[in-house]
């Protein structure tokens, strides 16, 4: 009996599963969710966080995480009273839990922060603003990445 | 150790310009092995700083979660003609530096 291109495609789509799943469990190097919170509880310490003012673009889907761009973005009127004093970018999955630290003043004029950064898998990345009042505020964006960066073999 | 700056050559006063400025650098994690097994150490730009005629506008510390050969976008007010300095530091005694100039009328 010839094979259909349906069987053909199932069986491959299995092997290929079966095949990435060791790769996957042999990774230990892998920030988890309460070194999220440490980094995150090292930069505001018990202060509370309030979701808003941030923002964050990112593409939801990246082919390529060696190189994602990302811009952030806080809405203030960046006057010496109010202004952004830093802003820090945090993933979930990457092997160190901090991607970068941006100290602001009131002479930035805006609030607003570009770089390429890498990511390790798809995760969620959390983007955290100090304000000049030393309150917190937060956004969280999940991105699908389908190639990962950061623990591939060098060749 | 090349450096590309991007700051607008002339501005009013009181406007908000962008800079971008992008170097050259492996950016190594410290988490990548060679097919043989071993790691390859860590190399990375930890810290990126912008002084405006002396004082500093903007910083940064970066980790080996920044992509390869850092790219850095951030604003800042036009106030008085002068000189952006920007210097990189980094691991294994890594430091470079680049500087533009800007007229504000």
């Amino acid at each position: 009996m010839p094979t259909t291109r349906r069987q053909f495609l199932s069986l491959a789509g299995g092997v290929t599963a079966a095949g990435t799943i060791p790769i996957v469990t042999l990774r230990p190097l892998q920030a988890t969710p309460a070194m999220l919170n440490t980094a995150i509880r090292n930069v505001v310490s018990e202060a509370p966080i309030r979701t808003g003012k941030v923002k964050l673009d990112i593409p939801p889907l990246v082919e390529n995480g060696n190189t994602v761009p990302m811009t952030v973005t806080v809405a203030s009127p960046m006057t010496a009273d109010d202004h952004v004093k830093s802003i820090h970018v945090f993933n979930e999955k990457n092997p160190q839990p901090n991607i970068g630290n941006f100290y602001l003043g009131p002479s930035s004029g805006r609030a607003q922060v570009a770089t390429r950064i890498r990511l390790a898998d798809t995760q969620k990345v959390v983007v955290i603003a100090r304000l000049s009042d030393d309150t917190f505020w937060q956004v969280a964006v999940d991105v699908v990445v389908t190639l990962a960066a950061c623990t591939e073999e060098m060749n | 150790m090349a450096a590309l700056i991007n700051v607008p050559a002339k501005a009013r006063r009181g406007d908000v310009i962008e800079i971008r400025t992008l170097t050259s650098h492996v950016m190594e994690t410290g988490f990548r092995h060679t097919v043989d097994g071993k790691l390859v150490p860590r190399d990375i730009i930890t810290n990126f700083t912008c002084r405006y005629n002396g004082a500093e506008i903007f910083r940064a510390d970066l980790f080996p979660a920044i992509a390869a050969n850092p790219y850095l976008s951030f604003f800042t007010v036009a106030k008085e003609s002068g000189r952006f300095e920007f210097k990189w530091i980094g691991d294994n005694g890594y430091s470079s530096t680049a500087s533009a100039s800007i007229t504000v009328e």
